[in-house]
Order: structure tokens, then C-alpha cells, then sequence
């Protein structure tokens, strides 16, 4: 490792920030490392994760929080190898870095390999499971092709086996639904049926990608449980991806908080829930409806708009926006970008404030008013 | 799926009859408002006013509307009479008139030629099925490629190219130049060698002009079929991209297609009259351009009648392929 004593965290510090051919197969079971994801357009070079690193072990959850454009869903579909799977057209994304999956280094272990590993080694829950099932196929169909690409197994094993999973999904009557297609499928039921066909072949890792954005918010809560309970059962780790801190507050071990493709905060979820160290979170926690607290009248936004990611700010990518921008620091904000530093124990933030200011504003202007 | 069935079947029951009686309603109505003498159009050119009289007596003319319509409608289903005196001529369900200018009823005169079109129209829907939707899926796999460009380029000359341009220089090129083919028909039942020979210049002129429209169709509709999240899921399962393409998209970008299949034969089965000009074959387009130049309108009416019955028979055969390809339809 190249953090001696740190190895093993779920989320650790800056691993290896530049990528060397040589690096050593670590021992995280999924170790991502100096991510990128560039895009070529007309415009110009859209950099939609721009060096991201972190780890994750088995049985851990790590959300993954930030604003539409953020890079997150783009950092889910860069590990499951979905960006080079499939793409038609001259422009293809570059992906370049590590990422490194139980041993084996997805990256430069070639495109079946990884399309091998698809599905059984690391599976993916989609927002919106309309459109994200086939709509000609039963939902028993999709379950059963799902299970049979990797398992060598007849039609009717696959297809106990698709049962079997929609009843531990809670789906009832599940010898009956199966046969049904996903238009038939209260929005809720359809989640599940996708997790019962994104769990079919026990997957180490798990990707939900906003899995309960598209769904009422009494069903949400169920959807979030099931995942929980799933986890603890099947071990495996998961990461969420989502907008929604509640979603991270209900599931996740640890805290990445992505602005601009790149990663301004991360750590365990109370620590970043409760010291949060970067003005970016601050504002994320104070958009948060809460319902518990009653003298808040009014939700505070952040302000300003999501930075291009063509032309990031230089210095740091938030500083156009940031409330604190005028807060002294030798206007290091607007020429130099902030790495990021630890504030706490597996705590880290980017941000050119000193730890005191941060820490002064966060206890006397922010979380007096949460 | 049955109740879908039903529905359907009644919805073109329906149609049926309202195509019968709009057709009643061009030929007959019309004619009548605009103050034309029907008898004397339907006799033809040169009337002799005594049989002018005749056919007006024969076709009820002089009747009410609605029993003029009532024995048009009869006589698709149950075969009419006509008679003036003791002149008297059976015509025999499906009776779609009677032509009084060659003396013989519309009927066998279509079911003659109708061979002849089926086969046309059938033989080409195979040749751009297969040519069409193939250059269409590469397309749409290699867009922005050499390939995909010079197929669209190809597409639209296809497109815009009449058939009577490509017709004649396939005849010039194939037929008369390097004596491939015949340029001559021979039916089916007398030599099939002779029949395929035959067919085979007609059928690639016809299909070019439709792979090229279906080409476009099927590389727009799969290009848009490939953003979809089903297609991404597929492929985060960890399907073969083979499989992906070949199963999951092809069967959502073969619904657009079948639409226009079923639009597009139920047309050409209406008679290829181009097609058919050029290439000299005896089908339902050529008997229509013979009977405009005749003027003998009850073949023309038999005709329209024809075409719009296809037309409604293949939009059926479509509804009912439609709900076995897409679940969803059967509920509406």
C-alpha cells in the first residue's frame, strides 16, 4: 500500500494520485485509482471525473453524494466498463487510471474480461426501472438471461432460480409475477425486480445508481431497507450513488461528496454528516428538507449553477460559488486547486480554508441554523 | 390477447364497410352530384345511346341512393344481377362489377392478375427486408463511418430515383445489354426458372426504391433504440454486444418497420403500376393503366376496391403481429 497503516479502511486517503504502471495489486477489494473520464465533443474536452480515487471493502457501503453533472453516475458506469462497452461512433470516452476489483485491474484486462465480470463480479441497480427494463420481455425473461449468461444452467433451473430471487425481493405470488411484464409493475415492484436481477449471480459489488430517485417516497424507504438487509446477507459491497443525503443517511458507511469529477470530501458518513469540512457540503446539508426541525422555515440552496466541465474554474472548482469565497487565504482559491488534506480521523477535504477558519464557521454560522 | 383479437377483427369489420361504401360514394354519389351521366362513363367511350339506357336500367340508376348502395354492398357479399328486358347477366359473389365495354365481370379479371402483383410485391419485400434493414443496423453500428455514408448516399438516390429511371436501365443494363435475365413474364404455373428470371429485375428495381426508405428507417429507429437504459442494462448484465444488438434492439427497432411493412405491401398488392408498366407484367397495375386508358370504369372501381381491401388486410396482419412483438399493445 502506499499509505502504510491505512490499508483496509473502507475509504482511505488520496490513494496513489499518479497512476504508475507498476503500482502493486492492493489489497481494498475495490481500489479506484486517479479515475478519469474525459469525453471529446465539439465543444471541447468534457471532463466528467477528473482523478477520483477512494477504496471500499466487502460488507461496506460507500454513497457517493453530489449535483446532476457531478461525475457520479459517470464514476458507476466508468467501473462497470460501460462507457467503451457498446459505444458506436468515432467519439469514444477516455478512460484512463485504475481501478482495481478484487485483483484484477478492469482498465487494461480487456473489454470481454470485463464483460465476463459484468453482471456476475459486480452488478448495477439503474434510477428508473421502467425504462431501464425491456419492455417486451417478462420480468422472469430478463432474470432468467441475466443468471443463464454466466451460469451454465437449463431454462428451468434459471427460471426457479429468477422466482426464488423475486421471493426474496418481496415480491408476491412470485410463481405468478414472474410471467409478467415490467408495464405490469407498480413503480416499487419493478425496483425490486431489478435488484432480484441484479443480485441473480451474488455480485461482490453492488452499483445503485439513484435507486429510488423515480419512486414514491413511501416507497422509497422499503427500497433502501431491502438493499440494507440484501447487503448484510450477501455481504457484498455497495455503492450509492444519489443527490439525496437521506439516502446516504439511511445506507452508507462512509461519504464521498463529488463536485466538478472530482472528489472535494470524503469519510466516514457521521463525520461528514455531523464536522463536515468543505462549504460544498455545508450547502448540499442545508438544501436538506429535514422534518424534524421545525424553526426552519426555509430551505437554502446553493447558489450559482453546476461549473462547466469543459472549463473548470481554475483554482478551486467551487470558488464561484462558494460563500466563503472572500474569506482570507492569499487568494489561493482562485489560482491554485485545493488537494485534499486530512481534517479528521479518515476525514479529508479540499479546501484552502485552514482548519480553524472551517471549523470556526461550521460551529457558529452553519450548524446553528440545520 | 383474444379480447385484443376481438377487437381488432371487429375494428375491420367496421372499416370494411365504410371502405365499400366511400367507394360507392366516389363512383356513384359523386358522379351524380357533379351532374355527369354515370351509364354513359361506364359504358365508355363511344356510347350509343341505347346502350347507355340499357346500362342505366342495369345499374339501377334511376333507383333511390340507398338502394343503389344497399345491392352495391349485396353484391360484394352475395353477387347481383343485372338485367334490362330480357338482356339478362349474372354476376357472381364477389361481384366488384361488371365491366359492359369487354363484357365480363370485374372479379376474374383481378383474380387473373392478382398472382402476378403478390408475387411482385412479395418477392421485393424479401430482397429490401433483408438488404434494408441489414445496411440500416451497420449504419447505425458504424455511424460516421465510410460505410454508413455511402449507404445513406446510396439511400437517398434510392429514394429519389424513380422507378421508371431505374427500371429501364436495370432492363438496358441486365435484360438488353448483357443478356442476364428475360425481360419477359411467364407465370409461375408454367416455369418457375422461367417465372424467377423473369421477376428477379422487377423485384430489385422495386426493393431498392423501399430498402432505401426502409434502410433510413431502420438506422434512425435503432440509433435511437441503442440510448436507451434497457440497452444499458443489457449490457451491464453482461450480454455479448452480439446479443445485445441481435436480440434487445433489434426487436424494439423491428416494430417501426413492421408499420410501414404492413402500409407499404398492403399498397403494392393494390397493383405496382410503375413497376408493372415498365417491366411489362400483367398484374393489377397494369390491368388500372389499361382500363384509365379504356375508360372502362368498373375495372378501375375493382381495382380501388382491391387495393383499399389489402391495404385493411395487412394493417390487420400488423395489429396482430404488433401485439405478439410489443406486450404493451395488447392492453389498449
Amino acid at each position: 500500500m502506499t499509505e502504510p497503516g491505512r490499508s483496509g479502511a473502507p475509504v482511505d486517503g488520496p490513494a496513489a494520485a499518479s497512476p504508475s504502471a507498476a503500482s502493486p495489486a492492493p489489497s481494498a477489494f475495490l481500489d479506484v485509482r486517479d479515475l478519469r473520464v474525459h469525453f471529446p465533443t465539439d465543444d471541447g474536452l468534457v471532463k466528467s471525473v477528473d482523478g477520483l480515487s477512494f477504496r471500499l471493502e466487502r460488507g461496506r457501503t460507500l454513497g457517493i453524494v453530489g449535483e446532476s453533472g457531478s461525475g457520479k453516475s459517470v464514476t458507476s458506469l466508468g467501473i462497470m466498463g460501460l462507457h467503451t462497452a457498446g459505444r458506436y461512433g468515432r467519439r469514444k470516452a477516455r478512460v484512463s487510471g485504475e481501478i482495481w476489483l478484487n485483483g484484477t485491474e478492469l482498465l487494461s484486462v480487456g473489454a470481454d474480461h470485463v464483460r465476463k465480470l459484468r453482471g456476475r463480479e459486480m452488478a448495477m441497480i439503474f434510477q428508473d426501472p421502467l425504462s431501464a427494463l425491456h419492455p417486451y420481455y417478462t420480468i422472469g425473461e430478463q432474470i432468467v438471461e441475466a443468471y443463464r449468461i454466466h451460469h451454465d444452467v437449463g431454462k428451468k433451473a434459471a427460471r426457479k432460480r429468477a422466482i426464488e430471487m423475486l421471493d426474496r425481493v418481496g415480491i408476491p405470488q412470485p410463481d405468478k409475477r414472474v410471467d409478467n411484464y415490467p408495464h405490469e409493475f407498480s413503480g416499487g415492484m419493478r425496483q425490486r425486480a431489478m435488484i432480484a436481477m441484479s443480485l441473480v449471480n451474488n455480485p461482490e459489488l453492488l452499483i445503485a445508481d439513484e435507486p429510488t430517485t423515480a419512486l414514491d417516497v413511501t416507497v422509497q424507504a422499503q427500497i433502501l431497507d431491502l438493499i440494507r438487509d440484501l447487503q448484510e446477507e450477501f455481504g457484498s459491497a455497495v455503492i450509492v450513488i444519489t443527490h439525496d443525503l437521506g439516502v446516504v443517511a439511511e445506507l452508507a458507511d462512509d461519504i464521498l461528496v463529488m463536485y466538478g469529477g472530482r472528489c472535494i470530501e470524503r469519510g466516514p458518513a457521521e463525520q461528514v454528516f455531523h464536522e463536515p469540512r468543505h462549504p460544498y457540503t455545508w450547502g448540499l446539508l442545508g438544501s436538506m428538507p429535514r422534518l424534524d426541525r421545525e424553526q426552519q422555515d426555509r430551505l437554502v440552496p446553493v447558489k450559482g449553477s453546476p461549473p462547466s466541465l469543459i472549463n473548470l474554474p481554475s483554482g478551486c472548482a467551487f470558488n464561484p460559488r462558494c460563500p466563503y469565497a472572500d474569506v482570507p487565504k492569499d487568494d489561493l482559491s482562485r489560482t491554485v486547486r485545493p488537494e485534499l488534506t486530512e481534517v479528521g480521523d479518515r476525514h479529508w477535504a479540499a479546501c484552502h480554508m485552514t482548519q480553524e477558519q472551517r471549523e470556526r464557521i461550521w460551529t457558529e454560522e452553519i450548524a446553528p441554523r440545520l | 390477447m383474444l379480447a385484443y383479437l376481438i377487437r381488432r377483427l371487429f375494428a375491420a369489420a367496421v372499416m370494411l364497410v365504410v371502405i365499400i361504401m366511400v367507394v360507392f360514394g366516389i363512383f356513384f354519389l359523386v358522379p351524380k352530384w357533379a351532374g355527369v351521366d354515370i351509364a354513359a362513363s361506364f359504358v365508355g367511350k363511344q356510347a350509343d345511346p341505347a346502350a347507355v339506357e340499357a346500362v342505366r336500367e342495369k345499374l339501377g340508376l334511376s333507383d333511390p341512393v340507398h338502394l343503389q348502395a344497399w345491392e352495391f354492398f349485396k353484391g360484394i357479399f352475395a353477387g347481383r344481377t343485372f338485367a334490362t328486358g330480357g338482356d339478362v347477366v349474372h354476376c357472381s359473389a364477389p361481384c366488384f362489377g361488371y365491366s359492359f365495354k369487354s363484357e365480363q365481370a370485374v372479379w376474374p379479371v383481378l383474380t387473373d392478375r392478382f398472382p402476378v402483383t403478390l408475387g411482385l410485391a412479395l418477392g421485393a419485400a424479401v430482397l429490401w427486408l433483408v438488404f434494408g434493414v441489414a445496411a440500416g443496423v451497420l449504419s447505425a453500428l458504424k455511424r460516421g463511418s465510410l460505410w454508413d455514408r455511402s449507404a445513406m448516399v446510396v439511400a437517398l438516390a434510392g429514394v429519389s430515383l424513380p422507378i421508371y429511371f431505374t427500371g429501364m436501365l436495370s432492363l438496358a443494363t441486365f435484360a438488353f445489354g448483357l443478356k442476364w435475365f428475360d425481360a419477359q413474364y411467364v407465370p409461375l404455373g408454367q416455369s418457375l426458372g422461367g417465372w424467377f428470371g423473369g421477376m428477379i429485375l422487377p423485384w430489385i428495381t422495386l426493393a431498392f426504391l423501399y430498402a432505401a426508405m426502409y434502410a433510413r428507417i431502420t438506422r434512425a429507429t435503432m440509433m435511437e433504440v441503442l440510448g436507451e437504459d434497457y440497452i444499458r442494462t443489457a449490457r451491464a448484465k453482461g450480454l455479448r454486444e452480439r446479443t445485445v444488438i441481435g436480440k434487445h434492439a433489434m426487436r424494439s427497432t423491428m416494430t417501426p418497420i413492421l408499420t410501414m411493412l404492413g402500409m407499404d405491401l398492403g399498397a403494392l398488392i393494390g397493383g405496382a403500376i410503375l413497376t408493372e408498366s415498365t417491366f411489362n407484367l400483367p398484374g393489377l397495375g397494369q390491368a388500372v393503366l389499361n382500363a384509365i386508358r379504356n375508360q372502362d370504369l368498373p375495372i378501375i372501381l375493382g381495382v380501388v376496391l382491391i387495393t383499399s381491401l389489402s391495404v385493411l388486410l395487412a394493417n390487420l396482419v400488423v395489429d396482430v403481429l404488433y401485439a405478439v412483438i410489443d406486450p404493451r399493445v395488447r392492453l389498449t
